[in-house]
């Protein structure tokens, strides 16, 4: 077993200029500007966030998870990660992580993989993609499928073996843990918080996060 | 491969960039020349080019992250892209994702076209971005991409290392196309590849018709969740 380095946050909730309790299977587009600190808090325990981050001037210029994982030479996202762009630039760093590890391998759930992942008649249940197209349609501006790439899940450890297995392993999340990114751009953060009840990524039970921004 | 006819057989060089329209049941066979060979690839349904590769869906599907024979890669829309009929290497890579034009400088130096003409450096994100323009397709386009031929192997901490040597002269992966797909591609070097010099390898591609896979195919087997995928994907082609 690998060896997490959790880091605290000096920051106070009474002083963010925002805080929100976003319910699971809700999605969440906002803004968050150069220099501000944004804190996801996982309050009830191994909730998934998916999450995507883009340049809010050019969002053709947004987060991608190979460039990532290459850049920091390793899958895990924990203190010290520098989300990078399609572009290759930095779009923001964790400063925080009182989890320690993050999953951005692993994709969001959509209601067309439910179907291949579990049965062909799991369509009708509720997924992140769902979330994300609500979310981005009622954001407009153009805004469309094809800026869905593939994003962080927050608190979800996704483990890849030494023969090159893909596993779902037990969250290492728990209640009120959390992680805190500084923007590094001016950014669009779009959130589903999972509502996935298929497997143990939510321990079948999504839950609520709090998100909060400091300036 | 001999009872099979060959449609089109051509070589690509070395930091090369290639787009094409697999009809349904044609084969793409990428054969590595020299050995050490790197192939990045995006695929899209050619009829409906939103419905694109996803490698998170397609390797959480398969509970896997190398691809070889078996695996199928996986569009976001729950359909079947590209089966792998055969591989002689074991493992492709679809963690690394590809370089841009300041990762070849950084690492090999700057050679313009203006100074060496087509002994150029090229790099992989200037490549995919010139045949999605062709397609009508751009940077809002880009999705995770395959390198075939190339392996990275992954510590219990997370690291990602290179894995030297493995493809070998002759080696050759067959993918498969089980919708009509557009595949975009380039042959320039994985962008973790150790190697200290802008050296990126040839390779083959051979097309040619193959059967429809039926009832008892190994990539439609190789897992229940491969079987749903191909009956979805087959309700694209009602009657076919």
């Amino acid at each position: 077993m690998s060896t997490f380095l959790l880091t605290e946050s000096p920051r106070d909730p009474a002083q963010a200029i925002y805080d929100f309790i976003l319910p699971a299977g809700d999605g969440w587009m906002h803004e968050i500007q150069r220099g501000q600190t944004f804190r996801i808090v996982d309050l009830d325990g191994n909730q998934a966030v998916d999450t995507l981050f883009y340049s809010a001037q050019d969002f053709t210029d947004r987060y991608s998870a190979q460039d990532t994982i290459r850049e920091q030479g390793g899958i895990y996202l924990t203190t010290g990660t520098r989300l990078i762009s399609s572009e290759g630039h930095v779009l923001a760093e964790i400063v925080a992580d009182t989890c320690g590890r993050h999953d951005t391998l692993g994709g969001a759930c959509a209601a067309e993989s439910n179907q291949v992942r579990y049965a062909l008649d799991k369509r009708w249940m509720h997924s992140c993609r769902d979330t994300f197209m609500l979310a981005m349609a009622r954001w407009g501006r153009g805004v469309t499928k094809c800026d869905l790439t593939h994003n962080i899940n927050f608190f979800m450890n996704v483990p890849v073996t030494p023969d090159g297995k893909l596993s779902f392993a037990d969250g290492v999340s728990g209640s009120g843990r959390y992680v805190e990114l500084r923007a590094e751009r001016d950014l669009v953060c779009l959130i589903s918080n999972c509502p996935q009840l298929n497997n143990p990524c939510n321990a079948y039970n999504p839950t609520p996060v709090r998100l909060l921004i400091w300036a | 491969m001999t009872t099979e006819k060959i449609l089109f057989e051509e070589s690509l060089p070395g930091g090369g960039l290639w787009s094409w329209t697999l009809r349904r049941h044609t084969t793409l066979r990428l054969t590595d020349l020299h050995g050490g060979a790197n192939v990045g690839l995006m695929a899209y349904n050619a009829d409906r080019p939103l419905d694109r590769l996803n490698l998170p869906d397609t390797l959480k599907a398969q509970y896997t992250a190398r691809l070889t024979r078996g695996h199928v890669l996986m569009s976001d829309m729950g359909h079947a892209l590209l089966s792998i009929t055969a591989d002689t290497t074991g493992w492709h890579d679809p963690l690394g994702g590809h370089g841009h034009a300041a990762l070849v400088k950084g690492k090999y130096g700057e050679a313009t076209y203006q100074a060496v003409r087509n002994e150029w450096y090229r790099n992989a994100h200037d490549n995919f971005l010139i045949e999605l323009g062709k397609q009508g397709l751009g940077k809002r386009d880009l999705v995770a991409n395959v390198n075939f031929f190339s392996r990275l192997n992954v510590d219990a901490e997370g690291k990602m290392r290179f894995h030297a040597g493995n493809s070998k002269a002759g080696d050759v992966v067959d993918l498969r196309a089980e919708m009509n797909v557009l595949v975009v591609l380039n042959t320039c070097q994985h962008p973790l590849d150790p190697h200290p010099h802008y050296a990126p390898k040839p390779v083959l591609l051979t097309v040619r018709q193959t059967p429809q896979p039926g009832a008892d195919d190994f990539c439609r087997n190789f897992r229940a969740e491969n079987q749903r995928c191909f009956t979805l994907t087959e309700r694209l082609f009602p009657g076919a």
